[in-house]
């Protein structure tokens, strides 16, 4: 499957707010066809990093290119981002998804089949009629997953998606992550979580103040990480020295 | 989009509504006129011979000779002399024709604390209750009645103006206005004879003074000149003032009663 | 006292009596009211939307000016209104003076602010809730218009009705350019208005008292409305 947009590079990308470097020359290459983990402590910058991806904000300086050939501008329907807390209309669940569906272009009978195979990939047939508000956090989780589905992103972010959910729904989640991984997807995941990382990562990129520490493959990271703060990340330190 | 359309046409309908009936004239006249009912009476002879419909805009009387001059009726009917001549020689009337007469009375509280109950000298009255000091409330509004006071005050020589706020209240406010304020106020208030007899708030105020020639309060009729406003429903205006001043309009002016006693005095040449 | 205990019995035998000149004003008042509302939900709507999502040079004079005509006094638009539509006056050649259109103008332009207004409020608060989702699925910040609107339905509906009292309440528009004409024009503050100017003050009570219940009628069912489709839903 011919994949347009991997490999991903950013280089030096640049943000700050109030004077402040939140990103501070972040530079790292995410290669086509894997799930791409991002990990870093608290403050490292992983969400904003993606945003900018996402487009939602514009960095000051540094590049974000897409494919070979590079490609610098990307529509906003094949780059998806679940965020951390869904943000879902007051409307019931398959409304929710209608108008996702609708956002992508799609009318008349082709709609509805998308909305009812999106349900279906979340397992929310039984809850298609109801106010998407009182669904309990893990199904409003899986909603706004297929909801960035709807219009078959060639690239899913995912922004700590289960850092608020139980352990089935956590594994749920992740059965869809990986269903859409399968799907031809690049997945690129935020989380906090060790052993989630463990099971999802084929690569990984740990950033600590803004940069891109260490990255590499998943296995080799684990085992042995290279850099001083990946390991005390890793055994739950906090990593205080070098420059900030 | 079908909503959209089910609403414009919905509008559209309202809009027409007012405009069903094509034969219809336009009377800017005064709210003690109408406030008497006069029209109430009136109209549904002269549309039952006709077919025409009289809408009557009843507002102060400045105001309705304002609406009168921007051409905003067919028909002017008011009660002030003066301001109807010259509406006409500036223009905007064809011809003022004597219409109608009712008169003017002094209304005032029970106790009658100037004790003008009863007297035929309307001057003498007055100049009792401003040197009383009583309290009395004026219309304040230019209107026709308004004038009237204001004349009957300059023949007492008194400037009443000089106790505005003390004891002459100056309302700014119609007729049935400032009867509910004057009365509530315990004050006299010069009123015309129909709005008072068809007022239902007096509590204990009654009529002390009246008879006098000089209460006389003279109606007039003028059509709005063509001339000056295209649009003015010439010939039905005409027709409706023909009415008004032939034998069967005066008779049925005269035929107008409240509470068994004639209002208006029909005094067309 | 008297004159309250009165004007409820005077209200309530017009009610049970069907009285057919009530009826042909409430009816009036309703119909110039309602399509008053309609129109400046029309234009206000969008254009609160609008200016809750799109930043303009110039944004907060318009929404300062907007906040400010939210406290037109109607007499003052009546009059307006008269000037534009008087024979005299550039609108003249429509004849709209002294018909319902007229009304249904001059309240048309005292509602739209607040609903302007008020739904720039509402928008702005549901903006700020749902902006970066939508950002991220693509859409612009005037593309969200439609779906802020519709998701915001209960609140503007709320703006609606508080549009609907401001008009069904006032007198002093609808006079100069009604001319409350019997049977044309007349309405239920102005047939109030008159009442109170003839001294029936108990007839002009029980008219307010009719109108006080229709009104509670409209809010009533706005409410009934709500609660059917689920309110829980729409925390």
């Amino acid at each position: 499957m011919s994949d347009q947009l991997t490999p991903i590079r950013l280089h030096e990308l640049v943000y700050s707010v109030d004077g402040r470097r939140l990103i501070d020359g972040l530079s790292f290459e995410m290669r086509a066809g894997s799930r791409t983990v991002i990990m870093g402590p608290n403050g490292a910058g992983k969400s904003l990093t993606l945003r900018l991806l996402q487009g939602l904000m514009e960095p000051d300086s540094g590049s974000i290119t897409w494919g070979e050939p590079p490609k610098h501008t990307v529509g906003r329907q094949s780059v998806s981002l679940v965020f951390q807390r869904p943000v879902l209309l007051r409307r019931t669940v398959a409304a929710n998804l209608r108008h996702a569906v609708a956002v992508c272009g799609m009318r008349g009978p082709a709609r509805s089949e998308r909305v009812e195979e999106l349900l279906a990939m979340g397992g929310l047939e039984a809850l298609g009629r109801s106010p998407a508000r009182v669904l309990s956090a893990g199904e409003q989780q899986r909603l706004s997953l297929v909801r960035a589905l709807a219009g078959r992103p060639r690239v899913l972010l995912l922004d700590e998606p289960t850092a608020n959910l139980d352990p089935a729904s956590t594994l749920a989640i992740e059965r869809l992550v990986n269903g859409a991984h399968e799907g031809g997807a690049k997945i690129v995941f935020v989380t906090h979580d060790r052993d989630q990382a463990a099971r999802l990562a084929d690569d990984v990129v740990f950033m600590q103040d803004g940069r891109a520490v260490e990255t590499g493959a998943a296995d080799r990271f684990f085992s042995a990480p290279s850099s001083e703060e990946a390991r005390a990340y890793l055994d739950g330190r906090l990593f205080v020295g070098g420059d900030g | 989009m079908r909503r959209l359309a089910l609403l414009l046409s919905f509008l559209v309908t309202v809009a027409c509504q007012a405009s069903a009936t094509d034969r219809f004239i336009v009377v800017q006249s005064t709210t003690s006129t109408q406030n008497s009912g006069l029209y109430g009476y009136l109209l549904p002879k002269f549309r039952a011979k006709t077919g025409i419909e009289v809408r009557v805009v009843a507002v102060g009387t400045g105001q309705a000779i304002r609406n009168a001059r921007n051409g905003d009726g067919d028909v002017l009917l008011v009660h002030a002399k003066a301001a109807e001549e010259e509406f006409v020689a500036d223009g905007y009337g064809v011809m003022r024709f004597d219409l109608m007469y009712n008169d003017f009375v002094i209304v005032g509280p029970a106790n009658d604390l100037a004790g003008v109950k009863g007297l035929k000298d309307v001057t003498k009255a007055l100049a009792a209750i401003a040197s009383k000091e009583a309290p009395f409330a004026s219309r304040g509004d230019d209107s026709g009645t308004h004038k009237k006071e204001r004349a009957l005050w300059k023949l007492t020589g008194i400037d009443p103006t000089k106790g505005s706020g003390a004891w002459y209240r100056e309302l700014g406010s119609g007729m049935g206005a400032t009867l509910n304020t004057g009365i509530g106020m315990g004050a006299y208030i010069l009123s015309d004879r129909a709005s008072w007899i068809s007022f239902g708030n007096r509590r204990g105020h009654r009529v002390l003074v009246e008879g006098d020639t000089r209460l006389f309060n003279q109606y007039g009729v003028i059509l709005v000149n063509r001339e000056r406003h295209p649009r003015v429903k010439a010939a039905l205006g005409q027709l409706f003032i023909d009415w008004l001043l032939s034998k069967e309009g005066q008779a049925a002016i005269a035929g107008f009663k409240v509470g068994g006693r004639q209002l208006f005095f029909p005094n067309a040449k | 006292m008297d004159d309250i205990a009165s004007a409820f019995s005077q209200a309530v035998s017009l009610v049970l009596a069907a009285d057919p000149a009530i009826l042909e004003i409430v009816g009036l008042s309703f119909r110039v009211t309602l399509s008053a509302v309609v129109v400046a939900c029309l234009i206000g709507l969008p254009l609160g939307a609008l200016l809750a999502v799109k930043a303009f040079p110039g944004r907060t004079a318009v929404i300062v000016a907007i906040n400010a005509l939210m406290g037109l006094p109607p007499v003052v638009v009546g009059l307006f209104v008269y000037l534009m539509l008087s024979n005299a006056g550039p609108f003249g050649v429509l004849q709209l003076l002294y018909t319902p259109t007229a009304m249904i103008v001059a309240q048309s332009i005292l509602v739209t602010p607040i609903v302007a207004g008020l739904a720039r409020q509402v928008i702005a608060d549901l903006h700020a809730e749902y902006d970066e989702q939508l950002r991220s699925m693509g859409v612009t910040a005037t593309g969200a218009i439609p779906t802020l609107l519709w998701d915001g339905r209960h609140a503007l509906a709320t703006v609606a009705l508080a549009g609907f009292g401001r008009a069904v309440a006032e007198v002093g528009a609808v006079l100069i350019v009604g001319g409350n004409i019997d049977h044309v024009t007349r309405v239920m503050t102005t047939a109030i208005a008159l009442e109170t100017s003839k001294g029936n003050l108990s007839l002009a009570l029980g008219l307010g008292i009719i109108l006080l219940f229709m009104s509670v009628l409209v809010n009533g069912a706005v409410m009934g409305l709500r609660a059917t489709s689920g309110r829980v839903a729409h925390v």
